[in-house]
């Protein structure tokens, strides 16, 4: 079990990575993904190896699927409402809520 | 020899999913980025197949890599100017992220390999799909219920953030 664990602990730094250092809102909502599946896989490895008997772990996992679906489609509607009234997407540009 | 075989198809999908995924973060043209994400979630399906989800997989293989991928690269084509490989795609402070992603490496590893995990090799059970029905249609019901409206509510709100103003 421990090396799903590892993979999934490599899948989130490298997410945390992608999150921390992309300017383009689109490439931060594929890290968010990346990390998503790896709490993912957490989830589902230890459905297998740890606990009672039965698939909770599996049906917490579709429950974050849906959620990261719905966050996708929200996100990248925020994505073109910004495209549309900044013409762009950094988000090292976005401060007009700063003071 | 099950196990040896399982553990070589775990260790080619790791490296595949480890190689793409420091692709999606780090390559300059985002389109290719998105590629190299559907190639990660394909990998991350064949994991769940590894670990006996075979309901997860396909749901994997159907909502991320036929919709959510397919949604970015929309997102990725109606901004499309602006992801050239000319411009810069990430910021100044990648020096600092990478320590703070070792950081975080690191103390998961460790707190990864200090625990005593109590590991039962229980079967699991025989029809994976029909045991999620049930699950998900007695157990679950009301988390069930509660994510359908999240979803309805999630439709809603991309299509009144998204359409012109005044129409």
């Amino acid at each position: 079990m421990l090396q799903y664990l590892a993979l999934a602990a490599i899948l989130f730094a490298i997410g945390i990575f992608g999150v921390l250092t992309r300017r383009n809102a689109v490439g931060i909502l594929m890290s968010l993904e990346l990390m998503f599946n790896a709490a993912n896989i957490n989830l589902v490895a230890f459905n297998k190896y740890i606990g009672a008997a039965g698939l909770t772990g599996q049906i917490f996992a579709i429950f974050v699927v849906v959620i990261a679906a719905a966050e996708a489609v929200v996100g990248l509607a925020i994505v073109l409402l910004l495209y549309r009234n900044w013409q762009g997407i950094d988000v090292d540009q976005m401060n007009i809520m700063k003071w | 020899m099950e196990a040896e075989s399982s553990q070589l198809v775990f260790y080619l999908l790791s490296f595949i999913i480890v190689i793409a995924a420091i692709c999606v973060v780090t390559l300059k043209n985002i389109f290719h980025s998105a590629l190299f994400l559907i190639l990660v979630l394909f990998g991350v399906a064949g994991i769940y197949i590894l670990l006996n989800a075979e309901f997860l997989a396909a749901v994997q293989v159907l909502i991320y890599v036929g919709a959510v991928s397919v949604l970015i690269i929309f997102a990725i084509m109606l901004t499309s100017h602006l992801t050239s490989r000319k411009i810069k795609q990430s910021n100044e402070q990648v020096t600092l992220a990478v320590f703070i992603c070792a950081g975080f490496l690191l103390a998961s590893l460790a707190s990864i390999a200090n625990t005593v995990w109590r590991i039962t090799d229980r079967p699991m059970p025989e029809h994976n799909t029909l045991t999620i029905g049930k699950l998900l249609m007695n157990d679950y019901v009301l988390p069930f219920e509660i994510v359908s409206v999240v979803l309805l509510a999630a439709l809603i709100g991309a299509i009144v953030l998204a359409r012109k103003e005044g129409t």
